[in-house]
């Protein structure tokens, strides 16, 4: 059978046979979490909670503000010790809820569970996602309820649930595939009935072929279409996987919805059937934690909030000679230096490499392999050079803004040009100057 | 005869361009305001920006109109400032020469690195994956300032922090603009006491990722309440003019040397080169 895919792209070692065959461990609620209020892609949420509070697992502990926002949710029983600025993944200090654990994991009072979730109203669905906190468990952290509400003039008529996972060493969402098969097909139901879509295709890359015949065996008889793709990164990137399963493109400066199209992580749809079925928000999500660093790799089930530091224990600890740490992939991942920073929503795993590197960026040789491998068309050099020489207007005309961060440039370049790096920046500067203008 | 047909033709040509001419001289003259010149001799001519305006001659533009006042210009500061309010029969204004100073003091030896970074060598490409010191609020050293001063009045010393030479600062604030982390102010002259850190980590935190943070211990705020704050783990001079001479001893108690005199600090630059 001839397997679909996107033009170019990258094919980097997979590494995924490490925790592949591992089913996911639940990992014990840990003594102390740290729950950042800003783990999504839009406005921070409020604090509900403050210091001395007694909160529940699943408690409510920030709100999201506006639209562009999510709840967060508290993942253990006991005391709030703090409400204060926190180290964060990301870098930069945030707000955050501090608890201590009381070793009772008492769960809230009244959960409202849905019996026949698949009669409810799009709407009500809706309701229940944005209370949920739930928000893409594909690393963007983009608030679901969003993705659920697509505007009015632009009717959704395809649900794909992306089950790609084409980031090397990560196999949480493989593991969770093949153990919660019926779980994510229910959650892809949900998220079609909210969207009125009339059709879902799962998109699983080749690599993984017992979970493609497991959802084959499972979505016999339903309108859904399971799709075999390529192995080949980025695959998962929502754009690059809409063209490969439906040949639509997504246009300039557009998103998914402008095709008809939404695409969800197959984490995500988990997520959503356990908030609107069992009512539980976001509190916990699957993680992979590998690498040569580490010495018992896994897939664990953890608590939002937990540091890096306790997973790694948990794991064995880090190997001597171990000199990257890194929160995600190993293409897009964040490097960490403190092992403090706690899990958030969007933490896909915790990578722990050996990898020597190069502090050097030699000159372009003009070899062009960035412009052959960028999944989005576009000529990752020239935009490079356009931000070193503050020539910014150069570079949204060639396109600075579509870039998807993927990394496949910086990957193949001979020379180890931050050509990621040069972009992002780029893309910093253009967007902060808009907003300073329309403000 | 032939010889005169080109000469008429070139003639009649000449003199209907020359009416053309005429018309445009007298008709779509653009009338300018003389004294816009006059301002323009007076003023810097470095077009920096720092005034507001897209360049000296918008400035002159505007100082004429009466959109601007006559110490609009912080590069030229008081004599630019009397000359323009002599030339334009202005009121007189009262002229505060600001210069930039450095809110850190997290050098090479006294902030610790978070990691080895491999990256882009400037300041805002760090400070987009976080930086690479530990503390998230302090200077990252690359010289994004230095790059951008266009009077040569910043430099990067041997400690690996921006140092102001503050006989060229004209205040422009170019460099305020370009610190990602807005460590940089402009500050009158005259003030000689100054807060060198702006972590608002709690003190064991901001103690742990620089020797020379401000641990919010309170010492310089007993001493001086009127004038000093702590604010989110800060201290924080509200009226510099408040501070009586005989407290400075007691603020310059601060165990980590977070707050103290310019001038010593000044003393030690001078050492340094």
């Amino acid at each position: 059978m001839k397997t679909k895919t996107f033009p170019r792209g990258i094919h980097p070692p997979e590494y995924k046979d490490i925790t592949a065959n591992k089913p996911i461990e639940v990992m014990p609620p840990p003594e102390k979490v740290f729950i950042p209020l800003h783990q999504h892609f839009g406005k921070p949420a409020q604090p509900l909670v403050k210091k001395g509070d007694a909160v529940c697992v699943g408690q409510k502990i920030g709100e999201g503000q506006g639209l562009f926002s999510a709840s967060v949710h508290s993942s253990i029983s006991g005391k709030v010790l703090s409400v204060e600025d926190y180290f964060h993944p990301l870098g930069m200090p945030i707000l955050t809820v501090s608890i201590e654990n009381d070793g009772e994991d008492r769960p809230l009072q009244e959960i409202e569970k849905t019996e026949e979730p698949l009669s409810l109203s799009p709407k009500e669905l809706c309701n229940k996602v944005k209370d949920a906190g739930i928000v893409g468990l594909g690393g963007a952290a983009f608030p679901t309820a969003v993705k659920l509400s697509p505007p009015k003039d632009k009717p959704v008529d395809m649900i794909i649930i992306n089950g790609c996972e084409c980031e090397p060493f990560l196999t949480a969402d493989y593991r969770l595939m093949l153990e919660f098969t019926d779980d994510i097909l229910m959650g892809a139901e949900l998220a079609r009935i909210a969207t009125g879509a009339k059709r879902i295709i799962v998109g699983i890359e080749d690599n993984k072929k017992d979970a493609y015949a497991l959802f084959q065996e499972k979505s016999a008889g339903k309108s859904i279409d399971v799709q075999l793709l390529k192995t080949k990164y980025p695959q998962g990137a929502e754009k690059n996987l809409i063209y490969a399963l439906l040949r639509r493109e997504v246009p300039r400066g557009g998103l998914p919805f402008d095709v008809g199209v939404i695409v969800q992580n197959v984490g995500t749809v988990k997520a959503i059937w356990d908030a609107v079925h069992k009512g539980k928000p976001l509190y916990e999500r699957v993680i992979t934690v590998s690498g040569p660093g580490i010495k018992d790799p896994k897939n664990l089930l953890v608590r939002i909030g937990t540091p890096f530091q306790e997973v790694i224990d948990f794991c064995g600890g880090i190997e001597d000679g171990t000199n990257i740490l890194l929160m995600g992939g190993p293409m897009m991942g964040l490097s960490q230096w403190n092992p403090e920073a706690p899990v958030i929503k969007g933490t896909s795993g915790i990578l722990a490499l050996k990898t020597p590197v190069s502090f050097k960026e030699y000159e372009c040789i003009g070899c062009s392999r960035c412009v052959e491998h960028c999944p989005m068309g576009l000529v990752p050099t020239r935009l490079a050079k356009h931000v070193k020489y503050n020539h910014l207007k150069g570079a949204e005309e060639w396109g600075i803004l579509d870039c998807v961060e993927c990394g496949s440039c910086q990957y193949t370049c001979p020379a180890k040009i931050y050509l990621v790096q040069w972009i992002r920046l780029g893309k910093n500067i253009i967007i902060s100057n808009k907003r300073k203008k329309s403000a | 005869m032939d010889v005169l047909i080109p000469i008429i033709t070139m003639s009649a040509l000449g003199f209907l361009f020359s009416l053309g001419l005429v018309f445009a001289y007298k008709k779509l003259r653009v009338q300018e305001d003389p004294r816009v010149l006059l301002v323009m001799e007076i003023l810097p001519q470095v077009n920096c920006g720092a005034c507001g305006y897209s360049g000296c001659r918008t400035f002159a533009e505007a100082i004429v109109k009466g959109d601007a006042p006559a110490n609009g210009c912080p590069v030229g500061g008081e004599e630019v400032a009397h000359q323009l309010v002599k030339t334009l029969g202005l009121e007189a204004v009262e002229v505060i020469k600001k210069v930039a100073r450095v809110h850190c003091r997290g050098t090479t030896s006294a902030a610790k690195e978070s990691g080895l970074y491999r990256g882009i060598f400037t300041c805002y490409a760090s400070h987009l994956v976080g930086g690479q010191k530990q503390c998230s609020y302090g200077c990252l050293g690359f010289g994004d300032c230095v790059e951008v001063c266009p009077f040569d009045a910043i430099y990067m010393g041997e400690e690996g922090l921006p140092l102001v030479r503050e006989d060229k600062c004209t205040g422009c604030g170019k460099c305020v603009d370009a610190c990602p982390r807005n460590i940089i102010e402009l500050h009158n002259i005259k003030q000689n006491i100054l807060i060198f850190c702006r972590s608002l980590d709690r003190g064991p935190t901001a103690r742990k990722a620089c020797k020379n943070a401000c641990i919010a211990c309170g010492i310089c705020v007993r001493a001086c309440p009127e004038a000093i704050v702590l604010e989110n783990n800060l201290a924080k001079i509200v009226h510099y003019k408040k501070i009586p001479q005989d407290k400075i001893p007691d603020i310059e108690k601060c165990p980590t040397k977070a707050i103290g005199l310019i001038h010593k600090e000044k003393k030690k630059q001078e050492d340094d080169r």
